[in-house]
This record gives structure tokens, sequence and C-alpha cells, in this order.
């Protein structure tokens, strides 16, 4: 036998030790979870500080002569001539008649590469909406290059990034600084027009469309179909091995790499049926694939939320099953429902892999006008634009990233709103 | 487009089947004294008469879309079977798509042989006949079944019954579309990992070590022959996803037992949909993190330690994807933790043992179970993760483990591999469906295993 002092000296020693290791234990916890917090900060702070730049775009102001001689249009309403104009003279001649001093190939070259490539055209359409300015001169913001654009903001901000420009150039825009003829402008061109090679021309509206044309195939598949199969299992399937696998099969979905969808696709739709690559079409029934055992199983959840008295009581009125199911249980799990649809349609609308694998990733200027035309979607214009090598791209994408963001937190919180205000606590 | 009007035409000749048969069954009832003397509710009757009208006719239509174009293709290539004589499947394609092309208008006429011209405007008549005749066989086939489900209505007729049948059917096939999806996987896979599995040996792609699927076009070009030993792709990504799960496991589980047993309720409020922002932001902006921001960072910090970080590092594209895993490992943890009966904490207090010890001692290995099968879970998501490292972790095939070095896993490979143009059949593009079944029997495993110990040990405690 000990003594028992000797035990609570024992004890009253370890407890300090003991009491230390529980601190400890408090702080993992504590600092698994700032970190977890940070990783979320240090995300969004990243990504809005590279991408909240590209929500602005340079322009110079230039005055522009449309000379006739110089485009080679006399008849505005011919579109063979309009077609075989001299755009690019536009732009160039104002650049000219702006900076007199400059001679030389080289540095005319480099003078002309101040504006955007596009800007001739962006005169062009201009001139197609206001025929009456055919040999007229006025005074004109026109839309600069990248490499302009990404010095221009940086120098702005106190910190040049030159390593694309040459000296002379730097010179101009100081005096087109100075003069009050070169600005940050909203870059409407971003929301407006599809996707280009040049960044400053690059926008998301085509990617947004066809976002937009696949998940409303997804959705109009995916939640009736889904809706079906979770009142079927939820409610009229028979307790046997044929219902234990399909839930099994549900369930193992759910977790099954999304670039497998993707080569299902491909070898399913595009290889036996021949639905051509692309197409909204195919990224909507590989998507709806994929979303369909979250739809499954959130459906599933809501119908089970129902409770019982409600069934027995339209049951004792003399309803029939399928009256008890659709007019009485499916109306009440129908918020549950749709929680789950958005969450699902969440989810397919960030992502990628399996649209990699059926050919969305193309290059895709027109802006897409239905479930048929070729169109690629906001996650991938992302991954595209990523893998661009010019500069300017990198703002693109972040500003892209923070777009695709928005819509899913509003799609999220929507969820959240509509579980808390609409859901029935029983 | 043909087939979108024909299926607009028969929903409305199906509504208007609808309110015939509701109208017929509700004036048979009138004479008798109204709908209590009919089996069914007049919309009952309703219902069934639009079945019958809309239903055969939108199987036949989605059955006649399905087989049209490959019946007309090989009419016409029939056709010209002696212009053609034995050709191989790329020349029979390659005229194939000539044909549609002068058919349809967007090649010219002008310098095609004769043959092509005759097939196109063959192939033209097939498809008028077969649109005219779609579109006749649809009329027909829909107003016989307004008919015959018309024509059945009396007050005897029991039409609910009728209905229901169908429409539990149906609720069936929508059940049963998972199965399908999962034997849809299963077969695209398999058959084109047989046909790549003929041309190289199933042994070299398990267990050979260089992985170079670049085949040349020419026979004498350098590396004609592609080597396709997939054990590089396997340690890359077991690296990949070991770095990931070095990150996830540790955080998410810590944070987990951090919520469940420690936070005050405003403290869980707050973290808990905070982690969850995590888990809702789309792979390709981690894939965007990773590569912008955190390998550069990674690479100029080991440069300043005096180690060479390649900018594609593995460590770069596991720690992203660990951060990624994070909410993924918290909330089931969370659950499973949560689930551990009170009596069992209160028991270990009462003993005099500390919060800490209670849950390492008693709560941990009581919940432990569903902790593993948590983590194979997120396993499986790490090794099937694919935009991370396909824009963070690199392309060429490198046997090591070190965590600094660039490796390349199967997802990047399957990407890489499938997108670009090649011809479907050369085995460059297969071994991507190789990979995807090796990919695929992984998870799969992985899944059904955690599902299992999940679904065992919530069992267990309820």
């Amino acid at each position: 036998m000990s003594k028992p002092v000797d035990n609570l000296d024992k004890i009253k020693q370890s407890l300090t030790r003991r009491n230390r290791a529980e601190t400890r234990f408090r702080w993992y916890g504590r600092i698994a979870i700032l970190i977890g917090l940070a990783a979320v900060i240090v995300l969004f702070t990243d990504i809005i500080s590279k991408g909240h730049g590209a929500f602005q775009v340079t322009y110079i102001q230039l005055d522009v002569h449309y000379d006739q001689d110089i485009i080679g249009v006399a008849n505005m309403t011919d579109p063979a001539q309009l077609a075989d104009g001299n755009w690019d003279a536009v732009p160039k001649s104002a650049l000219r008649s702006k900076f007199t001093d400059v001679s030389g190939r080289r540095d005319k070259r480099k003078l002309y590469a101040l504006l955007s490539n596009g800007a001739g055209f962006d005169l062009k359409d201009r001139l197609v909406a206001n025929p009456l300015l055919l040999g007229q001169t006025e005074s004109i913001w026109i839309l600069a290059d990248d490499d302009i654009d990404t010095y221009y903001k940086s120098w702005l901000d106190g910190e040049p990034y030159g390593a694309r420009m040459a000296d002379n150039q730097i010179a101009w825009i100081e005096q087109l600084h100075d003069e009050g003829n070169i600005r940050l402008q909203f870059n409407s061109n971003l929301f407006t027009r599809g996707d280009s090679r040049e960044p400053e021309q690059a926008g998301i509206r085509g990617a947004i469309m066809g976002s937009f044309f696949t998940l409303i195939l997804t959705l109009m598949l995916s939640f009736p179909i889904g809706v079906s199969a979770a009142i079927y299992l939820e409610e009229f399937a028979p307790k046997n091995r044929w219902t234990d696998f399909i839930e099994v099969n549900i369930n193992n979905l759910a977790a099954v790499p999304s670039i497998i969808f993707g080569l299902l696709g491909l070898a399913i739709f595009i290889n036996f049926f021949h639905v051509p690559r692309s197409v909204p079409v195919v990224g909507g029934l590989v998507l709806t694939l994929m979303t369909l055992p979250t739809i499954i199983i959130t459906s599933r959840a809501a119908i089970k939320s129902v409770p019982p008295s409600i069934r027995e009581a339209a049951l004792g009125m003399g309803a029939s099953k399928y009256q008890t199911v659709l007019h009485h249980v499916l109306p009440l799990a129908l918020p549950g429902m749709l929680t789950g649809a958005i969450i699902g349609m969440a989810q397919a609308l960030g992502e990628t892999a399996p649209l990699l694998m059926i050919g969305m990733v193309a290059f895709i200027v027109d802006i897409p006008a239905g479930f048929t035309d070729p169109a690629t979607v906001l996650p991938v214009q992302i991954f595209l634009w990523a893998d661009s090598p010019e500069r300017a791209f990198i703002e693109k994408t972040s500003a892209a990233i923070m777009v695709l963001l928005t819509f899913l937190i509003i799609m999220n919180t929507s969820a959240v709103w509509l579980r808390k205000r609409l859901e029935r606590r029983w | 487009m043909q087939a979108t009007n024909i299926f607009i035409l028969i929903l409305a000749l199906g509504i208007f089947a609808f309110y015939i048969g509701r109208g017929r069954s509700l004036a048979l009832a009138k004479p008798l004294g109204g709908i209590r003397y009919l089996h069914s509710l007049p919309s009952y009757y309703g219902f069934h008469t639009a079945l019958w009208c809309a239903l055969p006719s939108l199987i036949l239509l989605s059955l006649w879309m399905i087989f049209d174009e490959p019946l007309i293709n090989s009419l016409v290539m029939n056709s010209m079977a002696d212009q053609l004589g034995n050709t191989s499947l790329a020349t029979y394609n390659l005229q194939l798509n000539k044909i549609s092309n002068i058919a349809e208008g967007i090649l010219g006429r002008q310098g095609q042989s004769d043959a092509l011209l005759a097939a196109a405007d063959y192939m033209t008549q097939l498809k008028v006949v077969s649109r005219w005749s779609l579109t006749a066989l649809m009329l027909c086939l829909t107003v016989i079944g307004l008919f015959f489900g018309w024509s059945r209505i009396n007050p005897q007729f029991r039409a609910r019954p009728l209905v229901e049948k169908v429409m539990q059917n149906l609720l069936l096939a929508c059940a049963c579309l998972a199965i399908f999806t999962t034997l849809g996987i299963v077969l695209s896979v398999l058959f084109e990992s047989i046909q790549f599995f003929r041309s190289v040996p199933v042994h070299e792609f398990v267990f050979g070590l260089e992985w170079s699927p670049q085949t040349a076009i020419r026979e004498d070009q350098v590396g004609s022959s592609g080597s396709f030993g997939a054990v590089p792709l396997f340690v890359g990504t077991l690296l990949v996803s070991a770095v990931a799960m070095f990150v996830a496991v540790p955080i998410g589980l810590m944070s987990a037992i951090y919520l469940a047993e420690y936070a005050s309720k405003t403290v869980r409020a707050f973290a808990k949909p905070a982690l969850e922002v995590l888990a809702g932001i789309p792979t390709v902006v981690y894939g965007f993190f990773a590569a912008l921001t955190v390998a550069p960072f990674l690479r100029d910090l080991g440069t300043s330690m005096g180690l060479s970080v390649s900018s594609e590092s593995a460590l770069a594209a596991g720690g992203v994807m660990g951060v990624m895993i994070i909410p993924f490992i918290s909330s089931l943890a969370d659950d499973v933790i949560t689930a551990v009966p009170q009596s069992m904490r209160d028991g270990s207090l009462a003993m005099g043992a500390t919060q800490s010890e209670t849950v390492r001692r008693v709560i941990i290995p009581a919940a432990l179970p569903g902790i593993v099968g948590g983590i194979m879970l997120a396993v499986s998501r790490a090794i099937g993760e694919t935009m991370i490292v396909v824009m963070a972790a690199g392309m060429a095939a490198k046997l090591t483990a070190n965590p600094l070095e660039s490796v390349t896993t199967v997802t990047v490979q399957i990407v890489t591999l499938l997108t670009g143009d090649q011809e479907f059949d050369s085995p460059k593009t297969l071994a991507a469906f190789a990979l995807g079944l090796m990919l695929f029997t992984v998870t799969l495993l992985l899944n059904i295993f955690a599902l299992h110990i999940v679904k065992k040990y919530r069992e267990q405690y309820e």
C-alpha cells in the first residue's frame, strides 16, 4: 500500500503538465482555424489586388480625320467597300499628325504600337453607326495597346513596369499625360466583348453567355430528373437489392472525379452520338450527369424532412399515393430541393475539367447566341487566360475570377437565404 | 431545327389531348349525375389521353434522332463503295465529311469529283426523305394515339391506376439514370482502354518507368515510338496528394475538434461557414492562385534559403490542394465527432481527465473509423483533382519523391493528351482513357470502402 499523501503530490505535480498540455491543445485548434481563415483572406486579397485594375483600361485622345482617300470608301452603305477599307490607316495617320517629329520605320512602328490593334475596326464601327462623319475630323478617345495600359497603370501607381516599352514610347506617354490626353476609363469591353488575342480587346461576354446556356440546359435536365429520382427512391422504391444498388451508385457517382465525366462525354456524346464539340449542349449534358447525384441526395434529404403525419393525413382523406406525394409532400419539400439545385448549379458553374475534355476549351471570339453555337464557359475562359503569356492577361484573369466568384457568392447566399426563409421546422 | 419543332408540336398536341380527354370524361359524366360516377377524376382521363398521344411518338422521336444520321451515312457510303474500295477508317471518315459538307453547302461544288457530287445529292435526298417521313410518322402516331386514348374513355374506365403506373415507371427510369451513368463511364473507359492495351501491353503500362507519349507522325523521327510507362505519373499523383494530405489532415482535423469541442456558439457560427467558403471556390481559381502566387513565392523562398525549388513544384500544387481539402475534412470530421454520444465525454470528464485528454483518449478513438473514412474520401478527391495540377504542376514525367521538383500527375496527362487535335484512335489519345480507367478504379475502390466505413460507423451510434 502506498501512502495516499504521495499520490496526491504526484497528481498535483502532473497537474501543471496536464494543464499545459490542455492549453497547448487548445492553441493547436485555434491555430488550425486561423490558418484556414488566413487562407480565405489571402486568396481573396490576392485575387482582388491583382484583378481590380482590369475594370479600368487606358484610352488615348486623338484628333481623328476620317479621310475618304485614306480609307478608300466612298459609299458607306456598300459592305464590300467597307470590308476592303484601309481602316488601320485612320488611327495611324491620327498618331502621325499628333507626333509630327517621328520619322523612320522603327520609330513609326513604336508609335503605332501605342494604340490597340483593333483601334481601326472600332473606328469603322463608329463610322458605320454615324456615316455623316466621313470626311470630318473629331477628337475621340481610342483604346490603347495592352503594353501601354500595363505601363500607364503601373506608372500611375508609382512603380513603372517598362520591360516591354521603348524609351520614346515612355516619353510619348508622359507627354500625353501632361496634356491630359491619356486617361483610365471604365473597361466596358470586359463585359461587352468576346475573347480576343489582344488583352485590351478581350472580354468575358462570350464566356458568360456560354456559361448561361450551359447552366440553363443543366438545370432543365438535372432538376426534373433529380427530383423524380429522389421521389422514387424516397417514396415508392421497394426495399430490395436493386434499390440498394441504385443508392450505392448515386453515392459513388457523387465522389467520382469530375474529369471522368469529361471522358464519358467525349466517348459517348461526341464519338458515339456525334454531338458537335464545344457546344453548350454537350457541356450541359455532361454537367447534368455530374450534378445529378448532388441534386438527388439533397432532394432526398428534403423529402425525408417532411413529417409522416402529412402523408398519413392525406392518405386518410382518401388521396392516392401519387396525389399525396404530388399535392402535399412535394410542395413542402420544394424549398429544400431548390436549395440543393442552386448548390448543384454553383458546382456546375465552377467546373472546368470535364469541359476541357469535350472541347469547350477552343478559342472562340463570337458571342454564342444559342445552345448549338460553339462556346466556352467562364472557368474555362479563366483557364485559357491564365495560360496566356501576355502580362495584361494576369489582370484580366483575376477580374474574370472576381466576376465568377461574385456569381457563386450570389448563388450560395441565395441558397442559404432560401433555406432560412422557406424551410419549415417541424 | 426540325426535331425541336416536332418536339414542340408533340407537346402541344399532348396538351390538346389532355383537354379533349378531360372534356370527354366530363361530358360522359354529366348525364350520369356528376363526376362522382366516374372511376377516376376527370384530369386523370385527360392525362391518360395525353400519355397515349405523346409518349409513343416521343420515344420514337428520340430513337429516330439517334439512328437517323448513322443510317444515312452508311447508306451513302454503301452507294459509293465501289469507288472507294477497301479503305481505312480515316479516309472513310474524311470522305464522309467531305460529302456532308458538300451536301450542306459548306464546301463548294466546283472541282469535286462526280462520284462525290452524286453521293452528296444522294445524302441531301435521303435527308429530305427522312425529315418528311419523320414528320408524317409523328403526326400519324400522335393522332392515332389521341384517338385510341380518347375512345377508351368511359365511366368505368380505370384511368388513375394506369396513369400512376406509367408515372412510377418514369420515376424509376430517372432513378436508374445513375446506373446508366456508371455503366456508361465503365464501358466508355474500358473499351478505349482495351484498344490501347492492344498496342501497349498492360504490364508495360502499369510497371513501365518511362512516360513520353509523343508518337511521331513519320517513322524516321526521333522518339517515334512513344513509351507508356505510367509509374512516374502514379508516383507524381501520390506525391502531390501526400503533400495535400499533409496540409489538410492536421488543419482540418484540429479545426473540427476545436469547433466541435471548444468553440463557443458565436465562434462556431462564424468560423464554420467561413471555412466552408474554401469548399465553394472553383478549382480553376485555386489553380491560378497556385501557379501565380504560391509557386513563385515558394521558389523565391527556396532561393533565399539556398534551395532550388522548381517553379512548378509539387509543393505548391499539393499545398494549395490541401487548402482546398481542409473544409472537406473538417466538416466530415465535425460530423463524426459530434455523433460521439455525450455520455462518453461525461464519463471521461467525471474520471478527472482534462478536456484535451478526453478528446485524445476517448473521442478520437471512438470517432476513428469515421475520421479514417473521411480522410479516404479526401484522398480520392486529391487524386482526382485536375485543374490545380494542370495549372500549377509540370508536364514532364519525372520519377522523384522530392516535393521541391516538378512532377506530373495522371489527371494532368489526361488533359494534355485529350486537348488539342488528334485522331481518335492513336495510342496517344487512347492512353488517356487507360489513365482514366486507372483513376476511376482507384477512386471507386477508395470511395466504396470509405462510404462503407462511414455508414457502418454511423449505424453504431444511432
